[in-house]
Protein backbone atom coordinates (compact mmCIF):
# COMPACT_ATOMS: atom_id res chain seq x y z
CA UNK A 1 0.00 0.00 0.00
CA UNK A 2 1.58 3.00 -1.14
CA UNK A 3 1.81 6.44 0.88
CA UNK A 4 -1.18 8.27 -1.04
CA UNK A 5 -2.43 10.71 1.44
CA UNK A 6 -0.44 12.76 4.58
CA UNK A 7 -1.43 15.40 6.55
CA UNK A 8 1.03 17.87 7.97
CA UNK A 9 -0.43 19.70 11.29
CA UNK A 10 0.11 23.67 10.38
CA UNK A 11 1.24 25.84 12.86
CA UNK A 12 0.99 29.51 13.02
CA UNK A 13 2.83 32.19 14.78
CA UNK A 14 1.63 35.61 14.00
CA UNK A 15 -0.57 35.50 11.17
CA UNK A 16 2.17 33.52 9.03
CA UNK A 17 2.79 29.51 9.00
CA UNK A 18 5.90 28.15 11.11
CA UNK A 19 8.67 27.32 9.32
CA UNK A 20 8.75 23.81 10.38
CA UNK A 21 5.44 23.24 9.06
CA UNK A 22 6.38 24.38 5.70
CA UNK A 23 9.19 22.21 6.02
CA UNK A 24 6.88 19.28 6.24
CA UNK A 25 4.50 20.10 3.54
CA UNK A 26 7.20 20.18 1.49
CA UNK A 27 8.66 17.17 2.31
CA UNK A 28 5.13 15.40 2.12
CA UNK A 29 5.07 16.82 -1.45
CA UNK A 30 8.03 15.26 -2.74
CA UNK A 31 7.02 11.79 -1.18
CA UNK A 32 4.60 12.05 -3.86
CA UNK A 33 1.16 11.94 -1.42
CA UNK A 34 -1.85 13.95 -1.70
CA UNK A 35 -0.92 16.81 0.83
CA UNK A 36 -3.27 18.52 3.23
CA UNK A 37 -3.06 20.50 6.34
CA UNK A 38 -4.79 20.77 9.94
CA UNK A 39 -5.09 24.69 11.02
CA UNK A 40 -6.68 25.85 13.69
CA UNK A 41 -7.22 29.64 15.17
CA UNK A 42 -8.82 32.36 13.79
CA UNK A 43 -7.10 33.47 10.79
CA UNK A 44 -6.97 30.30 8.80
CA UNK A 45 -8.28 32.37 5.78
CA UNK A 46 -4.95 33.98 5.96
CA UNK A 47 -2.57 31.61 6.33
CA UNK A 48 -4.00 28.89 3.71
CA UNK A 49 -2.75 30.91 0.71
CA UNK A 50 0.53 30.05 1.68
CA UNK A 51 -0.01 26.38 2.63
CA UNK A 52 -1.16 26.36 -0.67
CA UNK A 53 1.72 27.76 -1.81
CA UNK A 54 3.88 25.15 -0.56
CA UNK A 55 1.76 21.86 -1.61
CA UNK A 56 -1.54 21.99 0.79
CA UNK A 57 -4.52 21.06 -1.89
CA UNK A 58 -6.72 21.07 1.06
CA UNK A 59 -6.48 22.84 4.70
CA UNK A 60 -9.31 21.19 7.32
CA UNK A 61 -10.28 24.18 9.63
CA UNK A 62 -10.54 23.57 13.23
CA UNK A 63 -11.57 27.25 14.09
CA UNK A 64 -11.47 29.64 16.65
CA UNK A 65 -10.39 27.47 19.88
CA UNK A 66 -10.83 29.98 22.31
CA UNK A 67 -8.38 30.40 25.35
CA UNK A 68 -8.07 26.70 25.26
CA UNK A 69 -4.12 25.12 24.63
CA UNK A 70 -4.35 23.35 21.35
CA UNK A 71 -4.03 19.66 22.34
CA UNK A 72 -7.43 18.69 23.56
CA UNK A 73 -9.09 20.35 20.69
CA UNK A 74 -7.13 19.58 18.08
CA UNK A 75 -6.55 16.32 18.90
CA UNK A 76 -10.10 15.35 18.74
CA UNK A 77 -10.74 17.53 16.12
CA UNK A 78 -8.46 15.55 13.72
CA UNK A 79 -9.71 12.42 15.20
CA UNK A 80 -12.90 13.11 14.22
CA UNK A 81 -11.75 13.42 10.41
CA UNK A 82 -10.32 10.49 10.77
CA UNK A 83 -13.37 8.64 12.50
CA UNK A 84 -15.76 9.66 9.84
CA UNK A 85 -13.83 7.90 7.15
CA UNK A 86 -11.20 10.07 5.83
CA UNK A 87 -7.97 8.50 6.76
CA UNK A 88 -4.18 9.96 5.68
CA UNK A 89 -1.62 7.25 6.03
CA UNK A 90 0.84 10.08 7.79
CA UNK A 91 0.22 12.28 9.96
CA UNK A 92 3.23 14.82 10.28
CA UNK A 93 3.67 17.06 12.71
CA UNK A 94 6.16 19.61 14.09
CA UNK A 95 8.48 18.79 17.24
CA UNK A 96 6.92 21.65 18.79
CA UNK A 97 5.56 22.29 22.56
CA UNK A 98 1.89 22.82 21.18
CA UNK A 99 2.86 19.82 18.30
CA UNK A 100 3.70 17.57 21.50
CA UNK A 101 0.96 17.80 23.08
CA UNK A 102 -1.97 17.37 19.85
CA UNK A 103 0.35 14.13 19.14
CA UNK A 104 0.28 12.65 22.27
CA UNK A 105 -3.49 13.13 22.81
CA UNK A 106 -4.15 12.15 19.12
CA UNK A 107 -2.04 8.76 19.67
CA UNK A 108 -4.95 7.60 22.07
CA UNK A 109 -7.64 8.91 20.56
CA UNK A 110 -7.04 6.95 17.61
CA UNK A 111 -4.71 4.30 19.72
CA UNK A 112 -1.87 4.75 17.36
CA UNK A 113 1.65 5.20 18.58
CA UNK A 114 3.88 7.78 17.50
CA UNK A 115 7.66 7.89 16.66
CA UNK A 116 8.94 11.50 17.43
CA UNK A 117 12.49 13.36 17.28
CA UNK A 118 12.39 12.43 13.43
CA UNK A 119 15.00 14.24 12.13
CA UNK A 120 14.63 12.05 8.38
CA UNK A 121 11.86 10.58 6.63
CA UNK A 122 12.38 8.22 3.08
CA UNK A 123 10.41 6.08 1.48
CA UNK A 124 10.92 2.31 1.49
CA UNK A 125 8.63 0.40 -0.96
CA UNK A 126 5.38 1.18 1.03
CA UNK A 127 7.18 1.32 4.04
CA UNK A 128 8.53 4.72 5.72
CA UNK A 129 11.80 4.70 7.72
CA UNK A 130 12.37 7.59 9.85
CA UNK A 131 16.01 8.42 11.48
CA UNK A 132 16.62 9.77 15.11
CA UNK A 133 20.05 11.17 16.55
CA UNK A 134 21.03 9.16 19.27
CA UNK A 135 23.44 9.30 22.37
CA UNK A 136 24.07 13.37 21.37
CA UNK A 137 23.97 12.39 17.25
CA UNK A 138 26.91 9.87 17.77
CA UNK A 139 25.06 6.93 16.50
CA UNK A 140 21.46 7.04 14.09
CA UNK A 141 18.65 4.68 14.77
CA UNK A 142 16.06 4.07 11.44
CA UNK A 143 12.42 3.07 12.57
CA UNK A 144 9.38 2.22 10.88
CA UNK A 145 5.86 1.46 12.21
CA UNK A 146 4.62 -2.13 12.01
CA UNK A 147 0.99 -1.19 12.65
CA UNK A 148 -2.46 -0.02 10.65
CA UNK A 149 -2.16 3.58 9.54
CA UNK A 150 -2.29 6.33 9.55
CA UNK A 151 1.54 6.53 11.46
CA UNK A 152 2.12 9.57 13.52
CA UNK A 153 5.54 11.18 13.20
CA UNK A 154 6.55 14.24 15.34
CA UNK A 155 9.32 15.64 13.38
CA UNK A 156 12.18 18.09 14.63
CA UNK A 157 12.84 21.74 12.96
CA UNK A 158 15.17 21.64 10.14
CA UNK A 159 14.97 18.47 8.74
CA UNK A 160 14.02 19.42 5.64
CA UNK A 161 13.94 22.66 3.11
CA UNK A 162 10.71 24.33 2.57
CA UNK A 163 9.98 24.94 -0.91
CA UNK A 164 7.64 26.68 -2.82
CA UNK A 165 5.39 24.39 -4.89
CA UNK A 166 3.59 27.24 -6.92
CA UNK A 167 0.24 25.73 -6.02
CA UNK A 168 -2.96 27.42 -5.86
CA UNK A 169 -5.27 28.51 -3.13
CA UNK A 170 -6.56 25.00 -1.36
CA UNK A 171 -9.95 24.49 0.03
CA UNK A 172 -10.99 25.05 3.31
CA UNK A 173 -12.62 22.28 4.94
CA UNK A 174 -14.14 23.04 8.67
CA UNK A 175 -13.02 20.18 11.10
CA UNK A 176 -15.20 20.91 14.22
CA UNK A 177 -13.88 20.19 17.61
CA UNK A 178 -16.24 17.06 19.17
CA UNK A 179 -17.23 17.44 23.47
CA UNK A 180 -14.06 16.95 24.71
CA UNK A 181 -15.35 17.08 28.51
CA UNK A 182 -12.51 17.32 30.96
CA UNK A 183 -9.92 17.26 28.72
CA UNK A 184 -10.43 20.69 27.45
CA UNK A 185 -10.16 22.17 30.49
CA UNK A 186 -6.74 24.16 30.07
CA UNK A 187 -7.06 27.88 29.06
CA UNK A 188 -4.85 30.54 28.80
CA UNK A 189 -5.19 33.49 30.74
CA UNK A 190 -2.24 35.44 29.32
CA UNK A 191 0.90 35.37 26.97
CA UNK A 192 4.22 37.00 27.88
CA UNK A 193 6.67 37.44 24.90
CA UNK A 194 10.38 38.74 25.79
CA UNK A 195 11.85 40.57 24.49
CA UNK A 196 14.79 40.40 22.28
CA UNK A 197 16.66 42.27 19.17
CA UNK A 198 18.32 41.11 16.13
CA UNK A 199 18.15 38.05 14.05
CA UNK A 200 15.89 35.34 15.53
CA UNK A 201 17.87 32.29 17.22
CA UNK A 202 16.80 30.05 14.92
CA UNK A 203 17.36 32.21 11.82
CA UNK A 204 20.59 34.36 12.57
CA UNK A 205 23.88 33.40 10.74
CA UNK A 206 25.85 33.55 13.73
CA UNK A 207 24.89 32.36 16.94
CA UNK A 208 26.87 32.23 20.13
CA UNK A 209 25.59 30.64 23.15
CA UNK A 210 26.22 30.68 27.05
CA UNK A 211 26.11 27.81 29.59
CA UNK A 212 27.04 26.85 32.91
CA UNK A 213 30.85 27.65 32.42
CA UNK A 214 29.77 31.28 32.44
CA UNK A 215 29.34 30.98 36.17
CA UNK A 216 26.90 33.61 37.21
CA UNK A 217 24.71 35.52 35.35
CA UNK A 218 25.90 38.70 35.06
CA UNK A 219 28.50 37.04 32.63
CA UNK A 220 25.97 36.29 29.87
CA UNK A 221 26.18 40.03 29.23
CA UNK A 222 29.19 39.17 27.11
CA UNK A 223 27.76 36.15 25.73
CA UNK A 224 25.40 39.06 24.12
CA UNK A 225 28.11 41.59 23.26
CA UNK A 226 29.41 39.00 20.89
CA UNK A 227 26.37 38.23 19.32
CA UNK A 228 26.02 41.39 18.53
CA UNK A 229 29.09 42.40 16.87
CA UNK A 230 28.99 39.39 15.00
CA UNK A 231 25.30 40.69 13.55
CA UNK A 232 23.97 37.20 15.28
CA UNK A 233 21.84 35.90 18.07
CA UNK A 234 22.75 35.00 21.32
CA UNK A 235 20.95 31.56 22.97
CA UNK A 236 22.03 29.23 25.84
CA UNK A 237 22.19 25.78 27.12
CA UNK A 238 19.63 24.37 29.31
CA UNK A 239 21.47 24.54 32.50
CA UNK A 240 21.40 28.30 32.59
CA UNK A 241 18.37 28.67 31.18
CA UNK A 242 16.38 26.24 34.16
CA UNK A 243 19.01 28.08 36.46
CA UNK A 244 16.83 31.04 35.95
CA UNK A 245 20.01 33.23 34.38
CA UNK A 246 18.08 33.84 30.51
CA UNK A 247 14.81 33.48 29.18
CA UNK A 248 13.38 30.31 27.55
CA UNK A 249 13.92 31.72 24.09
CA UNK A 250 16.92 31.61 24.14
CA UNK A 251 17.23 28.03 24.61
CA UNK A 252 18.94 25.56 21.81
CA UNK A 253 18.52 22.19 22.08
CA UNK A 254 16.39 19.51 22.70
CA UNK A 255 13.34 20.84 24.44
CA UNK A 256 14.47 24.37 23.07
CA UNK A 257 15.04 25.71 19.02
CA UNK A 258 16.94 23.86 16.59
CA UNK A 259 19.64 25.85 15.02
CA UNK A 260 21.78 25.62 11.63
CA UNK A 261 23.75 28.59 11.60
CA UNK A 262 27.00 28.81 9.26
CA UNK A 263 29.23 29.37 12.38
CA UNK A 264 28.03 28.36 16.08
CA UNK A 265 29.79 29.64 18.90
CA UNK A 266 29.82 27.74 22.29
CA UNK A 267 31.33 29.39 25.57
CA UNK A 268 31.40 27.50 28.61
CA UNK A 269 28.83 24.61 27.40
CA UNK A 270 30.17 21.21 28.18
CA UNK A 271 27.94 19.72 25.59
CA UNK A 272 25.38 17.34 27.02
CA UNK A 273 22.92 15.78 24.45
CA UNK A 274 20.25 17.70 25.32
CA UNK A 275 22.23 20.20 23.83
CA UNK A 276 24.10 18.32 21.00
CA UNK A 277 20.61 17.79 19.73
CA UNK A 278 19.69 21.07 18.87
CA UNK A 279 23.05 22.62 17.22
CA UNK A 280 25.08 19.47 15.92
CA UNK A 281 23.47 20.91 12.21
CA UNK A 282 25.64 23.46 12.51
CA UNK A 283 28.33 24.35 9.47
CA UNK A 284 30.60 25.28 11.45
CA UNK A 285 31.11 25.18 15.44
CA UNK A 286 33.63 26.79 17.24
CA UNK A 287 33.76 25.80 21.54
CA UNK A 288 35.64 27.50 24.26
CA UNK A 289 35.71 25.76 27.53
CA UNK A 290 38.33 24.97 30.29
CA UNK A 291 37.70 20.93 30.15
CA UNK A 292 39.49 19.91 27.69
CA UNK A 293 37.13 16.70 28.04
CA UNK A 294 33.60 18.34 27.29
CA UNK A 295 32.18 16.37 24.68
CA UNK A 296 31.30 19.91 22.80
CA UNK A 297 34.68 19.77 21.70
CA UNK A 298 34.55 15.84 19.61
CA UNK A 299 31.84 18.06 17.41
CA UNK A 300 33.89 21.64 17.09
CA UNK A 301 35.69 22.28 13.92
CA UNK A 302 37.60 24.97 16.37
CA UNK A 303 38.13 24.15 19.88
CA UNK A 304 40.15 26.53 22.51
CA UNK A 305 40.90 25.07 25.82
CA UNK A 306 40.53 27.91 28.10
CA UNK A 307 38.88 30.08 30.21
CA UNK A 308 35.98 31.81 28.50
CA UNK A 309 36.11 34.51 31.50
CA UNK A 310 39.07 35.31 29.37
CA UNK A 311 39.14 34.05 25.70
CA UNK A 312 35.59 36.27 25.17
CA UNK A 313 36.46 39.48 26.37
CA UNK A 314 39.55 39.17 24.39
CA UNK A 315 38.28 37.95 21.09
CA UNK A 316 35.35 41.25 21.70
CA UNK A 317 38.02 43.88 21.86
CA UNK A 318 39.59 42.40 18.78
CA UNK A 319 36.29 42.14 17.01
CA UNK A 320 36.00 46.29 17.96
CA UNK A 321 39.40 46.80 17.09
CA UNK A 322 38.58 46.09 13.69
CA UNK A 323 35.48 48.54 13.48
CA UNK B 1 -4.30 17.07 48.36
CA UNK B 2 -2.45 13.80 46.90
CA UNK B 3 0.00 13.89 44.39
CA UNK B 4 1.48 11.04 42.32
CA UNK B 5 4.91 12.13 40.21
CA UNK B 6 5.67 9.73 37.64
CA UNK B 7 9.18 8.72 38.42
CA UNK B 8 11.52 6.83 35.89
CA UNK B 9 14.39 4.44 36.63
CA UNK B 10 17.18 4.76 33.97
CA UNK B 11 20.41 3.46 33.73
CA UNK B 12 23.11 6.21 34.65
CA UNK B 13 23.82 8.64 31.71
CA UNK B 14 26.86 9.26 33.03
CA UNK B 15 27.71 5.92 32.10
CA UNK B 16 28.60 4.69 28.71
CA UNK B 17 24.62 4.26 26.90
CA UNK B 18 24.90 1.13 24.67
CA UNK B 19 21.49 -0.22 22.60
CA UNK B 20 21.01 -4.49 22.52
CA UNK B 21 22.20 -5.51 19.18
CA UNK B 22 19.53 -7.58 18.87
CA UNK B 23 16.83 -5.57 19.46
CA UNK B 24 17.86 -1.86 19.54
CA UNK B 25 16.53 -1.15 22.85
CA UNK B 26 18.62 0.44 25.49
CA UNK B 27 20.50 -1.99 27.51
CA UNK B 28 18.80 -1.63 31.42
CA UNK B 29 21.13 -3.57 33.06
CA UNK B 30 22.61 -3.49 36.03
CA UNK B 31 21.67 -0.55 38.88
CA UNK B 32 19.51 1.62 38.05
CA UNK B 33 19.12 5.18 38.72
CA UNK B 34 15.76 8.15 39.24
CA UNK B 35 16.29 10.12 36.13
CA UNK B 36 17.46 13.56 37.47
CA UNK B 37 14.39 15.32 35.46
CA UNK B 38 12.27 13.65 37.97
CA UNK B 39 13.61 15.33 41.25
CA UNK B 40 11.94 18.26 40.18
CA UNK B 41 8.60 16.54 39.99
CA UNK B 42 9.07 14.79 42.95
CA UNK B 43 9.82 18.34 45.17
CA UNK B 44 7.35 19.87 43.66
CA UNK B 45 4.48 17.36 44.44
CA UNK B 46 6.35 17.69 48.31
CA UNK B 47 6.36 21.44 48.13
CA UNK B 48 2.69 21.22 46.83
CA UNK B 49 0.98 19.40 49.48
CA UNK B 50 3.06 20.64 51.80
CA UNK B 51 1.38 23.84 51.03
CA UNK B 52 -2.11 22.26 50.74
CA UNK B 53 -1.69 21.63 54.71
CA UNK B 54 -2.21 17.73 53.87
CA UNK B 55 -1.88 14.68 51.54
CA UNK B 56 0.97 12.80 50.51
CA UNK B 57 3.17 11.87 47.10
CA UNK B 58 2.73 8.54 45.66
CA UNK B 59 5.39 7.43 43.73
CA UNK B 60 4.29 5.39 40.27
CA UNK B 61 7.38 4.19 38.39
CA UNK B 62 7.69 1.22 35.40
CA UNK B 63 10.98 -0.77 35.33
CA UNK B 64 11.84 -4.17 34.79
CA UNK B 65 13.13 -6.63 37.62
CA UNK B 66 11.71 -4.95 40.10
CA UNK B 67 14.24 -2.14 40.39
CA UNK B 68 13.54 0.09 43.25
CA UNK B 69 16.82 1.93 43.68
CA UNK B 70 15.53 4.67 41.78
CA UNK B 71 12.42 4.93 44.13
CA UNK B 72 14.32 4.91 47.17
CA UNK B 73 15.88 8.28 46.50
CA UNK B 74 12.28 9.85 46.00
CA UNK B 75 11.07 8.33 48.83
CA UNK B 76 14.18 9.42 50.79
CA UNK B 77 13.42 13.01 49.73
CA UNK B 78 9.95 12.59 51.28
CA UNK B 79 7.63 10.56 48.92
CA UNK B 80 5.42 8.62 51.42
CA UNK B 81 4.88 5.61 49.32
CA UNK B 82 5.25 3.67 45.61
CA UNK B 83 3.51 1.94 43.18
CA UNK B 84 6.08 -0.01 40.73
CA UNK B 85 5.03 -1.56 37.94
CA UNK B 86 7.44 -4.74 37.02
CA UNK B 87 6.74 -7.37 34.65
CA UNK B 88 9.02 -9.07 32.02
CA UNK B 89 5.62 -8.95 29.28
CA UNK B 90 6.54 -5.27 29.25
CA UNK B 91 10.04 -5.32 27.77
CA UNK B 92 10.08 -3.03 24.81
CA UNK B 93 7.26 -1.27 25.41
CA UNK B 94 7.00 2.13 23.02
CA UNK B 95 5.64 4.84 24.62
CA UNK B 96 1.71 4.42 24.18
CA UNK B 97 1.99 1.32 26.09
CA UNK B 98 3.94 2.50 28.83
CA UNK B 99 1.11 5.45 29.40
CA UNK B 100 -1.56 2.99 29.44
CA UNK B 101 0.77 0.94 31.96
CA UNK B 102 0.83 4.06 34.18
CA UNK B 103 -2.72 5.52 33.76
CA UNK B 104 -4.19 2.07 35.26
CA UNK B 105 -1.29 2.32 38.45
CA UNK B 106 -2.08 5.84 38.80
CA UNK B 107 -5.74 5.62 38.75
CA UNK B 108 -4.93 3.26 41.93
CA UNK B 109 -3.51 6.06 43.85
CA UNK B 110 -7.41 8.42 42.92
CA UNK B 111 -4.42 11.63 42.78
CA UNK B 112 -5.97 15.04 42.70
CA UNK B 113 -2.66 16.29 41.08
CA UNK B 114 0.00 14.03 38.72
CA UNK B 115 3.28 14.91 37.96
CA UNK B 116 5.97 14.08 35.30
CA UNK B 117 8.98 15.47 33.81
CA UNK B 118 8.79 17.19 30.40
CA UNK B 119 10.53 14.28 28.99
CA UNK B 120 13.01 11.27 30.37
CA UNK B 121 16.67 11.45 29.57
CA UNK B 122 17.19 8.32 27.72
CA UNK B 123 14.33 7.76 25.52
CA UNK B 124 13.18 11.89 25.55
CA UNK B 125 10.08 10.86 23.67
CA UNK B 126 8.29 13.28 25.32
CA UNK B 127 4.55 12.41 24.72
CA UNK B 128 4.50 10.12 27.48
CA UNK B 129 2.28 12.44 30.11
CA UNK B 130 0.04 13.94 27.81
CA UNK B 131 -0.96 10.24 26.53
CA UNK B 132 -0.98 9.25 30.42
CA UNK B 133 -3.71 12.27 30.86
CA UNK B 134 -5.65 11.59 27.33
CA UNK B 135 -6.50 7.57 28.67
CA UNK B 136 -7.10 9.44 31.98
CA UNK B 137 -9.62 11.91 30.61
CA UNK B 138 -7.92 14.62 32.51
CA UNK B 139 -6.55 18.44 30.87
CA UNK B 140 -2.85 18.62 30.81
CA UNK B 141 -0.17 21.48 31.01
CA UNK B 142 3.07 20.63 29.85
CA UNK B 143 6.64 22.39 30.27
CA UNK B 144 5.53 23.89 33.30
CA UNK B 145 8.20 25.77 35.10
CA UNK B 146 6.18 28.04 37.79
CA UNK B 147 3.04 25.84 39.51
CA UNK B 148 0.51 26.84 42.13
CA UNK B 149 -2.40 25.17 43.39
CA UNK B 150 -5.32 26.82 45.11
CA UNK B 151 -9.29 26.67 44.69
CA UNK B 152 -9.29 23.39 43.42
CA UNK B 153 -7.03 24.75 40.13
CA UNK B 154 -3.74 24.84 39.65
CA UNK B 155 -2.34 27.85 37.79
CA UNK B 156 1.30 27.42 35.49
CA UNK B 157 3.38 29.49 34.16
CA UNK B 158 4.18 27.84 31.03
CA UNK B 159 7.10 28.33 28.77
CA UNK B 160 6.20 29.04 25.09
CA UNK B 161 8.89 29.72 21.44
CA UNK B 162 8.13 33.77 22.06
CA UNK B 163 8.01 33.22 26.13
CA UNK B 164 5.30 31.85 28.47
CA UNK B 165 2.02 31.66 29.40
CA UNK B 166 -0.30 31.57 32.22
CA UNK B 167 -2.17 28.89 32.11
CA UNK B 168 -4.84 27.35 34.33
CA UNK B 169 -6.87 24.24 34.63
CA UNK B 170 -9.17 22.78 37.21
CA UNK B 171 -8.09 19.80 39.32
CA UNK B 172 -7.31 16.55 38.89
CA UNK B 173 -5.07 17.37 36.23
CA UNK B 174 -1.62 16.21 34.64
CA UNK B 175 1.61 18.93 34.69
CA UNK B 176 4.78 17.79 32.94
CA UNK B 177 7.53 20.41 34.81
CA UNK B 178 11.11 21.51 32.98
CA UNK B 179 13.96 21.76 35.68
CA UNK B 180 13.62 25.38 36.31
CA UNK B 181 10.65 24.99 38.54
CA UNK B 182 11.85 24.22 41.72
CA UNK B 183 15.46 23.28 43.04
CA UNK B 184 15.28 19.46 44.48
CA UNK B 185 16.56 19.49 48.09
CA UNK B 186 19.21 16.02 48.86
CA UNK B 187 17.64 13.32 50.76
CA UNK B 188 18.53 13.61 54.20
CA UNK B 189 20.31 10.88 56.51
CA UNK B 190 17.24 10.38 58.22
CA UNK B 191 15.25 10.75 54.77
CA UNK B 192 17.41 7.59 53.70
CA UNK B 193 17.18 5.20 56.83
CA UNK B 194 13.38 6.20 56.60
CA UNK B 195 12.76 5.18 53.25
CA UNK B 196 13.96 1.86 52.91
CA UNK B 197 10.68 0.98 55.45
CA UNK B 198 8.43 2.71 53.09
CA UNK B 199 5.72 0.82 51.28
CA UNK B 200 6.68 -0.21 47.59
CA UNK B 201 3.73 -1.87 46.04
CA UNK B 202 4.66 -4.16 43.09
CA UNK B 203 2.04 -5.01 40.72
CA UNK B 204 2.36 -6.88 37.11
CA UNK B 205 0.07 -6.31 33.84
CA UNK B 206 -2.68 -8.63 35.05
CA UNK B 207 -2.76 -6.90 38.49
CA UNK B 208 -3.56 -3.82 36.29
CA UNK B 209 -5.96 -5.92 34.42
CA UNK B 210 -4.32 -5.20 31.29
CA UNK B 211 -3.85 -7.66 28.42
CA UNK B 212 0.09 -8.30 27.81
CA UNK B 213 -0.60 -8.45 23.82
CA UNK B 214 -1.06 -5.07 24.57
CA UNK B 215 2.34 -3.75 26.12
CA UNK B 216 6.27 -4.71 26.09
CA UNK B 217 7.18 -5.79 22.40
CA UNK B 218 4.22 -7.27 21.69
CA UNK B 219 1.97 -4.65 22.24
CA UNK B 220 4.76 -2.30 20.20
CA UNK B 221 3.71 -1.30 16.54
CA UNK B 222 6.54 0.37 16.23
CA UNK B 223 10.72 -1.09 15.58
CA UNK B 224 14.10 0.30 14.91
CA UNK B 225 15.10 -1.27 12.49
CA UNK B 226 18.82 -0.15 12.20
CA UNK B 227 21.21 1.38 14.58
CA UNK B 228 24.58 2.87 12.95
CA UNK B 229 27.70 5.29 13.77
CA UNK B 230 26.53 8.72 12.46
CA UNK B 231 28.52 10.33 9.18
CA UNK B 232 31.74 11.91 11.92
CA UNK B 233 32.30 15.52 11.98
CA UNK B 234 35.57 16.09 10.46
CA UNK B 235 37.85 16.21 13.35
CA UNK B 236 38.38 19.99 14.47
CA UNK B 237 41.53 21.56 15.43
CA UNK B 238 41.97 21.93 19.30
CA UNK B 239 43.84 24.91 20.67
CA UNK B 240 44.95 25.49 24.46
CA UNK B 241 44.69 28.98 25.18
CA UNK B 242 47.80 30.94 26.33
CA UNK B 243 46.28 33.88 25.92
CA UNK B 244 46.01 34.22 21.97
CA UNK B 245 43.41 31.54 21.82
CA UNK B 246 40.88 34.42 20.62
CA UNK B 247 42.92 35.20 17.85
CA UNK B 248 42.49 31.64 16.19
CA UNK B 249 38.44 32.64 16.57
CA UNK B 250 39.27 35.80 14.91
CA UNK B 251 41.38 33.94 11.88
CA UNK B 252 38.09 31.22 11.86
CA UNK B 253 35.52 33.71 11.38
CA UNK B 254 37.32 35.72 8.77
CA UNK B 255 37.49 32.35 6.68
CA UNK B 256 34.24 32.26 6.77
CA UNK B 257 34.05 35.73 5.95
CA UNK B 258 32.01 36.59 8.63
CA UNK B 259 34.07 39.66 9.58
Amino acid sequence: MSIDKVWVLAESAEGNPTSTTLELLSHARSMGATTEAVAWGTDTAAVAGELGNHGATTVYDVGDIGDSLPGAPVAGAIASLVGSGNRPDVILIPASYDGRDIAGRLSVRLDAPVITNVVDLSADGDDLRSQHGLFGGAQVATARFTGERPWIFVVRAKSFAAEPSGGGAPQVVPAPVPELGATDGTKVLARHAEERTGPKLDEAEVVVSGGRGLGAAEHYAMIEELAKLLRGAAGASRAIVDAGWVPYSHQVGQTGKTVKPTVYIACGISGATQHLVGMKGSKNIVAINKDQDAPIFSVADLGIVGDVHKVVPKLIEALKARG
Amino acid sequence: MNVVVCVKQIPDPAAPQALDPQTHTLVREGKLIMDDSDAYGVEMGLQLAEAAGGGEVTLVSMAPAGETSGLRTALAMGAAKAILVSDDALKGSDALSTAKVLAKAIERAQPDLVIAATESTDGYTGTTPVQVAELLGLPSVTFAKKVSVGDGRVHVERQTEAGYDEVDCPLPAVVTVTAGVVEPRYPSFKGIMAAKSKPVDQLTVADLGLDAGQVGAAGSRQEVTDVSAAEERKAGEIVVDEGDGYEHVVRFLEQLKLI
